[in-house]
Parts: structure tokens; sequence; C-alpha cells
């Protein structure tokens, strides 16, 4: 079977760190690495090396979708107007209590 | 179409509101930090090589450690940035392509030796010192990802600075040959040092197209007069002095006045005449090329292991 060229650049990855148990994962930037184990390695050496996680997760950025910014008006437009999902729309008493 | 969008940049520019990757913005600004950016991730990856020079020579382990963790930190900055400049449209590879065919620049202070081991300790106190003064503002740069960049260099930097400053301590409490090589250190150290600032305001164009668009916050000539309000009385502690007879403290400006620059060895060492310009670029080229064998079997053995998980899957229906 013939081998599969490597390619030449290394893949970009993007890195999400989990600082503490009990928080989430929290993007914490890219790197380049081959395979995603060297990903993860490269990732601790590049974002923890002063105790910031307990947790990393990898992904490729070519997997990663995201919405447009030339979209937002329209895209988040929805709730705009629904102040009614806010507790502070509604006008309660004073006296009412533990609400 | 582009004048709505022009109008939309330029409304977040105005009211501090981040721009970010994937937003429009004009292309000298997308150029702007580029270079800088590139710049300053070079300057990172060339900044080892210095101090690289005395790991070996490290006059003990715990200094030793010290100066290992330092170089890391410089390889990791290097990589934020340059990771960071990648969400502007540029490869890494293209950046290092530039570096090591002498188009790209990097800070001019890396062209200057380390003759001795005092020299660790004024480059980590007067080098990274200037640094810090120019990287602080840098972390509210209205570009997103160079910001946030920024915070996390910022963060390890001032153990960079200490430890320098710790290592002349001691030089200055030592033999008079120790108290000598400090001096040294800090008479070689000085002045470029206070070149890293860049050129003088009048002379810096891009400067206020930088400012304009609050990728930079200060100008160049005020950063540097900070640095040597904060220099001139950390000196004090080391009982050393400043190689400048020129510094005064002035009542109407409530700063200190300063000597001036050697622009002319400035331009120099940007033009590449620097004493070190030619040894640090073949030092870059060398690493990479004698890396060439370790990237190209990672992503062989990354290739192939991708092939053989790609069978495992179809054979089997297993998640992880």
């Amino acid at each position: 079977m013939e081998a599969i060229p490597p390619r030449e650049n290394w893949p970009l990855w993007e890195v999400f760190i989990r600082a503490r148990q009990g928080l989430d994962h929290k993007h914490a930037g890219s790197l380049h690495a081959a395979d995603a184990q060297m990903a993860i390695e490269n990732a601790r050496d590049v974002y923890t090396r002063r105790n910031e996680g307990i947790s990393i997760w990898v992904v490729e950025s070519r997997y990663i979708h995201a919405s447009s910014p030339a979209e937002s008006g329209s895209f988040y437009d929805p709730a705009n107007d629904k102040v009614y999902r806010h507790p502070g729309f509604y006008h309660l008493p004073d006296e009412l209590k533990n609400m | 179409m582009p004048a709505r969008e022009q109008e939309i940049f330029d409304r977040k520019i105005e009211e501090e509101i981040r721009i970010e990757p994937k937003d429009w913005m004009p292309a000298d600004y997308r150029r702007m930090l580029i270079r800088q950016m590139s710049q300053h991730a070079h300057s990172e990856i060339v900044g080892m090589l210095p101090e690289g020079n005395w790991i070996t020579r490290a006059p003990s382990l715990r200094r030793k450690a010290t100066l290992i963790a330092k170089v890391q930190d410089e390889a990791g900055h290097g990589l934020y940035l340059y990771s960071a400049t990648e969400t502007l449209g540029i490869t890494r590879d293209e950046m290092i392509e530039q570096l090591h065919a002498g188009m790209a620049k990097y800070s001019s202070i890396f062209n200057y030796p380390t003759l001795t081991w005092a020299d660790i300790g004024a480059i980590g106190w007067l080098v990274d010192g200037a640094a810090i003064m120019n990287q602080v503002p840098l972390c509210r740069a209205s570009y997103g990802p160079y910001a946030r960049a920024m915070i996390r260099i910022c963060k390890e930097e001032s153990f960079h600075q200490r430890q320098g400053f710790e290592i002349l301590l001691t030089l200055s409490r030592g033999s008079e040959a120790q108290k000598a090589m400090c001096q040294d250190a800090i008479n070689r150290w000085w002045w470029p040092s206070l070149m890293m600032f860049g050129p003088n305001d009048d002379a810096s164009p891009n400067s206020r197209l930088s400012m304009h668009w609050k990728i930079k916050r200060f100008s160049n000539d005020e950063l540097r007069q900070k640095f040597v309000d904060a220099c001139v009385d950390q000196v004090k502690t080391l009982n050393m002095l400043l190689p400048d007879s020129e510094i005064k403290w002035n009542e109407n400006r409530e700063h200190y006045d300063f000597g001036e620059i050697n622009w002319e060895e400035f331009y120099e060492v940007i033009k590449g005449n620097g004493p070190c310009n030619r040894d640090r670029l073949e030092a870059r080229k060398k690493a990479h090329a004698e890396g060439a064998w370790v990237r190209e079997a990672a992503a062989a053995f990354a290739a192939k292991k991708n092939d053989s998980t790609k069978h495992l899957m179809y054979g089997s229906h297993t998640t992880s």
C-alpha cells in the first residue's frame, strides 16, 4: 500500500482548558500539531506552564463552524424584542418576599 | 458596502469594542497588525538565543532552572503571538519564511551579545523591563486576539524582570570583580534598552496611525520616559550607575531628563549591521533546518495513524 504523503503544514488546533474541577472548559488559544496527542502535549506546554488547567480539549480548527459577524444583526434579532424573558419585566409589589 | 463597513469599524474603535478576526477591517489595519504582531513573535523566538547561550553556564542549579523556565516562556510567547497573527490570514510558515529570508524584523536588542553572566541579569531587568512597559498597554489593543495574547504574556513576564534584578542584586553585593561585572553589563545594555521603544515620536509616522487605531496607546517617547523614570530609582537599590551623565530630575516636567540616544547605531542595527544580526539569523535557520526531520516524522506518523483509524472506524462503531 502506498504511504499517504504527509501534509506539509501541521494543522491548526483550538485548545480548551478546564481551570478547576467544576468549571467549564474555556477557549485558551490555538496551536499547530501533527496529531491530537501532540496537540494535547503542546497545549500543556504552551498554555498550562503555571497550573492553569486540569483538563485539556483540543479540536482541529477546521471542524469549528462559526456564526457570521456580518449577519449578527438579523441573526440575533429574534431575542431583541423579548424583554419578557427577563425577571425584571414583571412588576410585583414590594411586600412580596422570597421571589 | 465598504463605506458602511468602514463606519462600523470606526465606531467600534471609537467605543473601545474589540475587533475580532472575522470582522471587516481596513486593509491597512490588517497589514499594520501583521507587521507588528509577527515582529513581536519573531522577537520572542530570536530572544531565546542570547539567553539560551548561558543555560549551560548558569552559576547554580537554581539559576539554571530559572533560565530554562524563562526561555521556555519566550518560546510560548512566540507561539501565542504567531497563532494570534494567523487569525489575520497569514500562516506561521509564511511568517517564519519571512524571518529567515531577512524580510521580517525583530527587536534590535537581540542583536547584541551576552558576554558575561551579568548580562542575563541586565536583560531581565532592563530588556524585559522595557518590554513590559511596551506590552502592558498592548493588553488593551483594539485587536482582540492580540490583546488576549498580551494579557497572558504580561502575566508571565513579571517573573522575568524580577529574576534578572535578583541576579544583578546578588552580583552588586558580591566581590569587587562581581560588582564590576554588574556595572559593565548595565553600561552595555542601558542604551540599547532605551532604543527598544523605537524612534522619537516625530520620526515615527507609523506610530500615529497605530495610536489612531488604538493598537498602541502611548507614544514611543512617553513609554521611554516612563522607563527611564522607573530605572533611575531602581538602580539605586543596586548601588550602581546608569551610564548617562545627563540624567537629572526636571522640576517642570516632573520627569528625569536624559541624554541623546545614538540613533545612528539604532538604524545600523535595524539595517542588519549590529554585532550579532548574522549569527542570530544563521542560528534560527540552522535550528529550523535541523528540526525538519522531526516535523516530517511527526506528519508521517500522524498520516499513518489517521489511515489505520479509518479502518478501525469502518470496522466497528466504537466511540470514545
